[in-house]
């Protein structure tokens, strides 16, 4: 009896983990535009269900699936998603984003911030509904041979626990993980990076210092959606997806990346991973439907509680 | 009373030939769009009324409208409740949620509200759906329709969805002309401002939500009755709180014919590219919205209403010649006189202390801004503070007016410590605050400028206005009293917000008797 307790207990807490760093990845995403930015993206879900279909299509039509092998394909059209959705907020922001962004911005509070939160609203609309359209609401996935089978862990303690690896989830989690190494290193050590990160701090200050704010924008408005999608990309080798999944995983995001204190890269993934075990863990006491009651209501905790986030600081000016 | 009845003219009016326009068309799916324009017409305003007056975006108010509508379904199916009563109900529900929502998020500012707000509906979808309300279908009454306001006829549930409808309209409207909207319009140009003149920012603030809510879940209640089924998806959804901020966006916010125009507009438009297109495209009514409002907000950000308004007001503003700034100039002069003579008052430092601060001391980490200050200030005195870059005056204004509490020391005000009160509180106490960087209320004329003040005293409208224009008058603005404060020069600027501070101080004295007031200035 016990030893079932605590064998259900490590398996919630393993698919927590799991989870959790693909939250992780796809809550950097957002946490990078935010950082940045300053900007509310809610259509950041979007992109999500976006990468998601990018990488389902990419894997059976684009050859991906005859070239490569249905065990490594998936991941090389999910990697490729990213490229493709880099390119779609990098426009998304040239055409809609920067009227409302940006040096002209930077410095304003209140209203100039409620035409960004808007004006996202409505390229999610136009998205969720677009995608309706376009794709239809069949739930789709994208299929790896590597998802109905699983590592074994154990037997442990007298023969009586074993945890239970999905290798698919496994491996999206070792993507993620490998992937916001790299992001960090690229936000780290590159000049681009520097850019960016300038461009957050203090964007009149980077102004003088030569630094485009308007395209370290765009830059990151790009990168963010691309990390998401990939993120999403991910995800979508477990769980079935349809067009209206990017609002589910919007909260999800936000609850992250307030959680790692908005306006921090490494604290965003760890945010997204905290949310993935609460998700998890949850379900040893709550039914299922409450998964994600149970991630909104964690997510008002954070807010009231600590707005600030983990890795955050309170900045308060008169 | 009758003031109000002239204002409301042109919506009795057009609330006329609207009911005419309803009378004709027999269609059922064109009468279902006519009582539907309504709806979200009612639920646009509500959402008006918190967001569009205070500025604080709430993305959240399928919450409201989700519960009125559960409230509506589960009474009727289970309590065999007429609608007639559970509609009001509802209302109730809905602001009681209002109140319990605002408590805890007006804590938040900005992003961290908008997205709070955001969470409540969608947490209250997944509660729904668990709780095994997937799909509520209200029970049909044949024997008794009329009391389960399931009319035969769907022309009735225009007519009703009109008369609800302009209500809400003569509340908005109600709130608008009180110091109740002066106190909202206030927070939305400037919190801190606002909290310096005496408004108490959270109380209006909860007022609003209440009321808004409870707009919403009546409106949410009606929705039920009128489509007699409800889902989560459909009261609680994110299409439903962006369909309130889609219509008033669209139309313009912060004036009650935004949210009007907005679905009279796109409500149609929407319902009937649903009809045509729906089978082969279908969700084509949420692209609509959501080009809808990328293309408002890229073109004109403040809504039809306001555009359309604003440059009407350029061309009937361009016809009559503005009055000569020449005589504005004079009463400046005038006014520079007075406050001369003032000053060469003599002193009595015998009169009776109103304000002394003892050991004031604030620091920020390792630096000491303000250490051990202290002094008294006694009636009729005028005390200036001066010292270099940097020598921490403004922080002790802000520590005498309660924006930042002290480390040690205390604030005595006729002999209270006033130490931890916040600012309204202590405004309301007769302290005063002009700000070193301007904090006017940029949309509004100076006379209301001047008002929001007056407020703070005044237990009439009628008297409030008195206050602010006695204000405006003995600093010298009467010339641009009817300016908004946006259009006005540093100078004109810095006598308003003196004439504010004056505003409620004048009032402190003829109901106090407490002699001259005073204001600070930092």
């Amino acid at each position: 009896m016990t030893s079932q307790v605590v064998e259900n207990v490590l398996q919630a807490l393993m698919a927590g983990l799991l989870a959790g760093a693909i939250y992780g990845l796809m809550c950097v995403g957002l946490g990078l535009i935010f950082g940045v930015m300053r900007v509310i993206n809610f259509a950041q879900g979007d992109f999500m269900m976006l990468g998601m279909y990018a990488g389902y299509y990419l894997f059976l039509s684009a050859g991906i699936q005859t070239t490569f092998g249905s065990v490594i394909g998936p991941y090389v059209a999910i990697l490729l998603s990213g490229p493709l959705l880099f390119l779609f907020g990098f426009w998304i922001h040239k055409l809609l984003i920067s009227r409302v962004t940006g040096r002209r911005t930077a410095q304003l509070d209140g209203e100039g911030h409620f035409a960004q939160l808007i004006l996202t609203l409505g390229v999610a609309l136009v998205l969720q509904n677009g995608g309706l359209i376009v794709f239809g609401s069949v739930l789709a996935s994208i299929r790896t041979p590597l998802s109905s089978s699983a590592w074994e862990v154990g037997p442990l303690w007298n023969d009586l626990i074993s945890v239970f690896i999905n290798k698919a989830r496994g491996i999206a989690a070792i993507i993620s993980i490998a992937a916001m190494v790299g992001l960090t290193a690229l936000i780290t050590r590159t000049r681009m990076g520097k850019a960016l990160r300038a461009a957050a701090d203090n964007p009149v200050a980077a102004t003088y210092m030569g630094i485009d704010i308007d395209k370290s924008h765009r830059l990151a408005f790009g990168l963010g959606a691309a990390v998401t999608a990939v993120a999403g990309g991910l995800l979508a080798t477990n769980y079935p997806f349809h067009p209206y999944i990017g609002i589910d995983y919007v909260i999800v995001m936000y609850a992250g990346v307030v959680l790692g204190g908005m306006g921090s890269i490494t604290g965003a993934f760890w945010g997204g991973m905290t949310i993935g075990l609460v998700q998890q863990l949850s379900t040893l006491v709550l039914p299922t439907q409450l998964q994600n009651a149970a991630i909104f209501v964690v997510f008002l905790l954070i807010i009231f509680l600590r707005p600030q986030g983990f890795f955050g600081h309170v900045v308060e000016r008169t | 009373m009758p003031m109000l009845l002239r204002a409301l003219a042109p919506t009795l009016i057009a609330a006329a030939v609207y009911a005419c326009l309803a009378l004709f068309v027999t269609n059922s799916y064109y009468q279902l769009t006519l009582t539907l324009v309504l709806v979200w017409a009612g639920f646009g305003l509500s959402w008006n009324l918190l967001s569009g007056y205070t500025g604080l975006v709430s993305f959240g108010h399928a919450a409201f409208f989700g519960l009125g509508a559960y409230t509506t379904a589960l009474g009727q199916i289970y309590f065999d409740i007429t609608p007639w009563l559970l509609i009001p109900a509802a209302a109730i529900v809905g602001g009681v949620a209002g109140l319990l929502v605002g408590f805890p998020t007006f804590r938040l500012r900005g992003h961290y509200f908008a997205l709070a707000m955001l969470a409540y509906p969608l947490a209250l979808l997944y509660v729904f759906e668990w709780l095994g309300y997937q799909e509520l279908t209200l029970p049909i009454k044949r024997d008794n329709p009329f009391a389960y306001m399931q009319f035969s006829d769907p022309r009735v549930y225009t007519l009703v969805a009109l008369v609800m409808l302009l209500g809400i309209v003569a509340i908005t409207r109600a709130v608008e002309r009180s110091r109740f909207g002066m106190a909202l319009v206030a927070i939305k140009q400037n919190e801190a401002a606002a909290e310096a003149a005496g408004i108490d920012t959270l109380a209006w603030k909860l007022r609003s939500i209440a009321l808004s809510g409870a707009i919403a879940g009546a409106i949410g209640a009606f929705y039920a009755v009128v489509l007699l089924v409800v889902t989560p998806q459909s009261v609680f959804g994110m299409l439903v709180s962006a369909q309130a901020l889609t219509v008033s966006m669209f139309g313009g916010v912060g004036s009650v014919w935004g949210p009007l125009i907005g679905a009279a507009v796109l409500i149609p438009v929407a319902e009937v590219l649903n009809a045509e297109l729906s089978a082969r495209l279908p969700g084509i009514q949420g692209v609509i919205f959501g080009v809808a409002i990328i293309t408002v907000i890229l073109v004109a950000p403040e809504g039809v209403f306001w555009k359309v308004r604003d440059r009407w007001m350029k061309r009937r503003a361009g016809a009559v010649p503005a009055p000569a700034a020449a005589s504005s100039q004079h009463h400046v002069i005038a006014f520079a006189a007075a406050q001369a003579k003032s000053t060469v008052r003599p002193e009595r430092r015998d009169g009776k202390v109103l304000l002394s601060v003892k050991g004031l001391s604030k620091s920020f980490g390792g630096l000491k801004a303000v250490q051990n200050v202290g002094f008294e200030i006694h009636e009729g005195m005028i005390l200036g503070i001066i010292g270099p870059n940097g020598a921490g005056k403004t922080t002790l204004f802000n520590l005498l007016n309660g924006f930042s509490l002290p480390n040690t020391g205390e604030v005595l005000l006729d002999g209270e410590n006033m130490v931890g009160r916040k600012p309204h509180e202590l405004c309301q106490a007769g302290v005063g605050r002009t700000f070193q960087v301007m904090r006017p209320f940029t949309r509004m004329s100076v006379r209301d400028n001047v008002r929001v003040g007056a407020y703070v005293r005044a237990a009439s409208e009628d008297e409030a206005r008195g206050l602010a224009n006695d204000a405006v008058e003995r600093v010298g603005l009467v010339a641009a009293a009817d300016k908004v404060a946006a259009e006005l020069t540093t100078k004109e600027l810095r006598l308003m917000e003196f004439a504010r501070a004056r505003g409620q101080a004048a009032a402190f004295a003829t109901r106090r008797d407490a002699g001259r007031p005073w204001s600070w200035r930092s």
